[in-house]
């Protein structure tokens, strides 16, 4: 049996990890064939991009070679897949090689797509990749004060960002000493200021406190980088000194080019983890249209449904649980603080008050996480 | 040609019903027709209020068996 992972991030190296080790004696006996192709060898920390904007990590201490992340037993290619022929249960790689499967797992996860939103690319600084997560920094160290404004695309992943951000922003200009210099504003796409109502009965009081303005219902339409106007598609402007965006997210272009789901965002079965019409092909993280957060940690609690199913379609013919959309984020809540929300399909989440052993959790877990996509935590 | 598209949000905490609604909005044409389930209540109230901020056109919306069914059709 042949089983191909399609990507290296955080959702297939758990799932290609858990199966080495479930697998081990049918890989050994060659039974089963297990090969990652990925698009890069290093593999980053993305929430680290976080730290980064604010001068608290440098952006090679987000990094690991893939290669190291991976058991022995798994075949690793830098070779990104350009097509999927399905049904012929084979994949196309950029350097011209076919990949026969009898199980596919996609895990390609997603993209930043400011140039979607008019002046947004130009305007608009963010942190979501390593290169503007820098340049983001530089602009921090060199401000002296102003209006900063803070908006957000939709789809984008790491729902809890945008108000983690506001936390470390207000935290890092007190500490420069310019925080009573400079307004900040938060806007919102929904009717509240998070999507979570209780991340956002908690966080209201918080920003008012700090003193951040809030305007929710604010759908960036465009941007005017030379007036520095920002717009809404629900009809109102804010002016800005310094701007800065999680931009709209989209799935990969080598899912909408293979005709495998708008925008990128593969149709995929909520329990099963399948993709819709292809029993044999596995889809989790960022990358799925599941209504589920696009976070690590989806990915990584779907990752362990789909490599328990798969080991055991191989020793005894059928999958033998379903994911139930759970969810775990942390929150970064400043003053060296943090909370937790976990939920599923059917329960909410329910939040805890923010304490600084979650803090101190969170700074563990930024080192952990190497430990738990080797699947080893 | 309009299409009618169903989004299936229910059970969904983060990024919730109307957030998946603004995302497919986003992909889909001038006069296609979108079905939103949603078993967040407050849906009822807080999806009418942004398609008419925004400018969309509520088609109905009824309760099945605690399953809201928001039609809206994409007016710009
Ligand atoms: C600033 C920031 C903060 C975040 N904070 C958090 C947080 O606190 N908690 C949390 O849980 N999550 C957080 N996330 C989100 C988290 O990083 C992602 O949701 C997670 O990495 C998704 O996993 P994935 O496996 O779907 O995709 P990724 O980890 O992005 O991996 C995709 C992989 O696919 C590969 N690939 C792409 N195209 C191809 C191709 N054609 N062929 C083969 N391979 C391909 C890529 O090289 C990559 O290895 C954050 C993200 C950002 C940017």
């Amino acid at each position: 049996m042949r089983i191909l992972v399609v990507g290296g991030g955080t959702g297939g190296t758990i799932v290609a990890n858990n199966l080495a080790r479930r697998l081990s004696a049918e890989i050994r006996n060659r039974r089963v064939r297990l090969t990652m192709l990925s698009a890069t060898d290093r593999h980053m920390y993305q929430p680290g991009l976080l730290y980064v904007a604010f001068g608290q990590m440098t952006p090679d201490q987000l990094y690991r070679d893939q290669r190291s992340l991976l058991e022995s037993n798994i075949e690793f290619h830098v070779d990104p897949v350009e097509k999927f022929l399905l049904d012929q249960k084979k994949v196309v790689t950029k350097s011209g090689q076919t990949h026969d499967y009898d199980i596919l797992v996609i895990a390609t996860g997603s993209r930043i797509v400011p140039e979607t939103v008019p002046g947004l690319a130009e305007g608009a600084e963010t942190f979501y990749s390593e290169a503007s997560a820098v340049k983001l920094f530089k602009k921090l160290r060199e401000f002296e004060g102003g209006n900063i404004a803070l908006v957000v695309g939709v789809p984008h992943k790491c729902p809890i960002a945008p108000v983690e951000f506001i936390f470390s922003l207000h935290d890092y200009l007190k500490l420069r000493g310019i925080r009573d210099k400079t307004n900040i504003k938060y806007h919102y796409p929904i009717g509240r200021m998070h999507t979570i109502a209780n991340v956002a009965t908690w966080a209201k009081p918080e920003f008012e406190r700090m003193g951040i303005e809030i305007e929710t219902l604010f759908n960036v339409k465009e941007v005017d980088a030379e007036n520095k106007v920002v717009r809404s598609e629900e009809g109102t402007e804010t002016q800005y000194d310094l701007l800065i965006a999680i931009p709209p997210h989209k799935g990969m272009e080598v899912i909408e080019q293979n005709n495998m789901g708008d925008g990128g965002w593969i149709p995929t079965d909520r329990y099963k983890l399948t993709m819709n019409g292809h029993d044999d092909v596995y889809v989790l993280g960022d990358t799925t249209n599941l209504p589920v957060s696009k976070t690590g940690s989806a990915a990584h609690f779907e990752a362990e449904v789909v490599a328990e199913n798969i080991a055991s379609i191989v020793k005894i013919g059928t999958p033998v649980r379903d994911y139930d959309g759970k969810v775990y984020c942390f929150i970064e809540a400043g003053h060296d603080r943090a909370t937790y929300a976990m939920f599923n399909y059917t329960t909410p989440p329910d939040l805890k008050p923010a304490s600084k052993p979650m803090h101190w959790f969170k700074t563990a877990y930024n080192q952990m996480y190497w430990t738990s996509v080797r699947g080893l935590l | 040609m309009s299409t009618n598209k169903v989004i299936d949000a229910r059970g969904s905490f983060c990024p919730g019903p109307l957030m998946e609604l603004i995302t497919y909005m986003k992909q889909a044409s001038v006069g296609d027709t979108l079905e939103l389930l949603s078993t967040d209540e407050g849906s009822a109230a807080d999806v009418p209020e942004w398609v008419a901020k925004v400018g969309h056109e509520m088609l109905g919306s009824e309760n099945v068996d605690g399953v809201w069914h928001l039609k809206i059709r994409k007016a710009k």
